[in-house]
């Protein structure tokens, strides 16, 4: 309570020169957010390698008998996180047991994997973060990663159109229906006032329902009908390899890249990049100085429901072939934790994304290595997150002094906010 | 504080009085032109009909009388309520209800389209009977855990904190009841699926209040956080001991004395388990509570104005910590309810979503328990709308996607304010920090 109740408080402690160097020192640290961010990551890996331990057989018998043999139980702990955290490792970046082999797949296959990833996490936390620059809490991105590969994929396999053209319009039809299924929120908010994050939560149930009907529709649904899965998207639609067949990751992750630069050039350079940022920093302001607040919700909502849109595309043109009901595969609330530790800057977030990335992509190998349970992984993104939104308690943890605010705070307001 | 409670001359006298801004003529027709509109739908529906009459089953065999099945003409019977809407909806956009009456007429129009809906879906096929009895008793097994969902919001918003992570207390309080119940029996599932709950809410508390951390923010992470500890768990012991581990015993109905045989309500009230009269016991005592209470007082006192209550002596922080935590318990018990009351095992992510549907009911319900216990009805009907309408096959296919959307689309309009303004507690979401 003491410590964030005055978030203006770092003020340099008047008083003596000396004695409170180290003091100032623990405060300089605790004040650096890539140092609280580093140490939540930490905190985060430490609760993982305890449930690690505990999901291993082996320690869960030697703690049978931990009194008489404590080190039994430690030794098999230690072993067993030793054994899962590497597994994430060589799952993620680098295995040395397949890049022996010398294929091309056995030495970047895991680097693939993290980037295909990453790729969808990022302009999904993109859309989430640029909300967030403008006061809106975009819980939508789900239901927009939905309605953008719905589009995508519809013009992907009922259209057929040449090479290269085919892709482009694909992409820009994703782009137009998660745009459209973000700014819908936005006008909502525009127009009547209802919370964005009520109105996104439940546009992302009607995208996922309406998804569901579309795939139980002929000309939609692959025939025999059977299953709930749309038709293949057209080769020529599809996302090209970029090292090769045998490798996943493909020139989505350009889309990010360029995705990320747009989002940096828009909040930094641009006029109504500033103006988001300003209906963000204090709505009233902005409405003084003459800028239309209402209006910049639709279009801040509308930009948000293009990037995320466009983590639809590479969903489908991308990484899968075929439209089903979990398309989503959680990216839009994965987003929302990329953006929160990307602290809502492109740059972050691209950063934030390849480590989320890495974590999905090495928390496979660890399932199917160790047995380790993926879940682990949202376990400790999850805690990354509430502790780097939580700086007081991260400092608390490892005794550091501090006063800044943690992410994603004063942002979005209550529900009449 | 005055020591007389009685006015004495040259005191200011004010008095309340609460005026009702009349409707605009907008939304007054636009309300008048739905109403019609299901009018003509139900004169629609009436066309349609293939069977000539609809049978609906009314009752269980148990009570002290027979209930006779009840045999409507469909046609008739729609065309009918087709033109009471109608006029129902003129009425309204002419001269227009007043609030409390349009809500009191909304029901009825409601509750009239859902019966010329449902004649006409039983008169497809063969002209199978509605066995209404059981689609009434599954509304309300749905309905259980939205409800109890949408309490938990009720105490947490009413004090002034979001949470969007119902879902994942329901979920904690899912996998406690399931695991601890086959651990400890059932009781001991229900005792720790509250504390489960309890702890969730504990953990939203603490970052919401100590740590102010952005509730939505809070909500959301606590729900990624529950959803992965739960599936992990799952995963690593549950699944692979799976006999002894996750076959909680279900509570069985337990049917009351003399009121389980009263026809009609005996069976879907009084014949319920246990969980279900621990809920009707909590809608009732929140209900109460809230408005009547000095608990209430002090919890509506914090949600709306903190300032104003910590002026008075009310400690702000702990008020909300009390109401948190035990909104927690109790969204847990409707997790309890999942694997408890119905279901009989724990699955990853068993609550699908029934926590953001007990969002929405909170929320169309304007944050009363009341509102809450009827929207929650409302949507398990929705739910229940969709397997009785795969089992009889009405004249023409209706996809379920589509009733599925309906609790989320209603939340929206709600929101929208196209069917009269929500508002949520004055100081919802915001953390409250002594100056």
């Amino acid at each position: 309570m003491t410590e964030v109740a005055a978030p203006t408080s770092a003020l340099p402690e008047p008083g003596g020169p000396d004695p409170a160097a180290p003091v100032r020192r623990r405060r300089a640290l605790g004040d650096n957010t890539i140092v609280v961010t580093l140490l939540a990551f930490v905190a985060a890996m430490v609760v993982g390698a305890i449930l690690i331990a505990f999901s291993d057989p082996a320690t869960r018998s030697a703690s049978a008998y931990f009194f008489s043999a404590p080190m039994d139980t430690l030794r098999a702990a230690a072993s067993a996180i030793g054994r899962g955290y590497a597994a994430l490792f060589e799952g993620a970046v680098f295995n040395p047991t397949t890049a022996a082999r010398g294929t091309v797949a056995g030495i970047f296959g895991p680097i693939s994997e993290t980037l295909v990833s990453a790729t969808p996490l990022i302009l999904g936390g993109l859309s989430v973060g640029l909300a967030f620059r403008a006061g809106l809490f975009n819980i939508g991105g789900q239901g927009q990663i939905v309605a953008g590969a719905t589009c995508a994929g519809y013009v992907g396999f009922a259209w057929h159109l040449p090479v290269v053209i085919h892709l482009v319009v694909a992409i820009v039809a994703g782009m137009v229906g998660g745009g459209l299924w973000g700014a819908l929120a936005g006008w909502l908010k525009a127009r009547t006032g209802a919370h964005e994050v009520i109105t996104t939560i439940m546009l992302n149930y009607v995208a996922v329902n309406m998804l569901g009907f579309l795939l139980s529709v002929k000309g939609f649904q692959r025939p025999p009908y059977g299953q709930a899965i749309s038709n293949v998207v057209d080769a020529n639609a599809r996302l090209p390899h970029l090292l090769g067949s045998s490798l996943r990751v493909n020139a989505g992750l350009f889309l990010a890249l360029l995705a990320a630069y747009a989002i940096h050039w828009l909040l930094t350079r641009s006029v109504l990049g500033f103006e988001f940022r300003a209906v963000g920093a204090n709505q009233n302001a902005a409405r003084t100085a003459g800028m239309s607040v209402e209006r910049s919700y639709t279009r801040v909502m509308l930009i948000a429901g293009v990037l995320s849109g466009l983590a639809g595309v590479t969903q489908i043109l991308g990484t899968n072939s075929a439209i089903t009901g979990d398309i989503d595969a959680g990216i839009g609330f994965d987003a929302i934790t990329v953006a929160l530790l990307g602290r809502a800057n492109a740059g972050g977030t691209v950063l934030a994304g390849l480590l989320f990335g890495a974590l999905r992509a090495g928390g496979v190998q660890m399932q199917s290595s160790t047995g380790t349970p993926i879940d682990v992984v949202s376990v400790v993104q999850a805690l990354i997150v509430l502790f780097i939104a939580a700086p007081a308690l991260v400092r608390f943890l490892f005794r550091l002094h501090g006063s800044g605010a943690g992410a994603g705070q004063g942002l979005a307001k209550g529900w009449n906010g | 504080m005055s020591t007389a409670a009685t006015t004495r001359p040259g005191d200011e006298v004010v008095i309340h009085r609460v005026v009702e801004k009349p409707m605009s003529t907008r939304r007054r027709v636009g309300i008048g032109v739905a109403i019609s509109v299901l009018g003509l739908l139900s004169l629609l529906l009436g066309h349609n009909a293939q069977a000539h009459d609809a049978r609906f089953d009314l009752s269980q065999g148990s009570e002290f009388f027979h209930v006779p099945d009840l045999v409507l003409p469909v046609a008739a019977t729609a065309y009918v309520i087709g033109i009471i809407l109608l006029a129902v909806g003129a009425y309204q956009a002419v001269r227009g209800f007043r609030p409390r009456g349009l809500r009191i007429a909304g029901t009825g129009i409601g509750a009239l389209f859902m019966l010329a809906f449902l004649s006409w879906a039983a008169s497809g096929g063969k002209g199978s009977t509605i066995d209404l009895l059981g689609v009434l008793e599954n509304t309300l097994a749905l309905a259980a855990p939205l409800i109890l969902g949408a309490l938990a919001g009720v105490l947490c918003e009413r004090s002034g904190v979001i949470n969007v992570a119902i879902e994942g207390q329901m979920l904690a309080g899912a996998w406690a009841g399931a695991m601890f119940g086959t651990l400890m029996g059932r009781f001991g599932g229900v005792l720790t699926a509250l504390v489960a709950g309890a702890l969730m809410g504990w953990l939203l508390a603490v970052f919401a209040i100590r740590y102010l951390v952005n509730q939505v923010v809070l909500g959301v992470v606590l729900n990624a956080l529950s959803l992965g500890l739960t599936g992990f768990i799952y995963d690593a012991i549950m699944q692979p001991n799976a006999n002894t581990m996750n076959t909680p015993q279900v509570f069985q109905p337990l049917q009351i004395p003399v009121l389980s045989k009263l026809p009609l309500v005996g069976p879907l009230i009084f014949d319920q388990n246990i969980i279900v009269y621990l809920m009707y016991a909590l809608v009732i005592l929140i209900q109460w509570g809230l408005f009547h209470s000095r608990w209430g007082l002090r919890t509506r006192a914090v949600g709306e104005h903190p300032k104003a209550a910590d002026t008075v002596g009310i400690n702000v922080l702990r008020v909300r910590y009390v109401n948190v935590i035990l909104g927690g318990a109790i969204a847990g018990l409707g997790g309890a309810f999942m694997t408890l009351g119905s279901v009989g095992s724990f699955t990853k992510g068993i609550t699908s979503g029934n926590g953001f549907i007990a969002l929405a009911a909170l929320i169309f319900g304007r944050w009363s328990p009341k509102g809450a216990v009827a929207a929650s009805l409302l949507f398990g009907f929705a739910y229940e709308l969709q397997t009785l309408l795969s089992l009889v096959a009405p004249p023409v296919a209706i996809p379920s996607y589509f009733l599925a959307m309906l609790p989320y689309l209603a939340t929206i309009f709600a929101v929208a304010g196209l069917v009269g303004k929500v508002r949520a507690p004055g100081a919802d979401g915001e953390p409250y920090v002594k100056e």
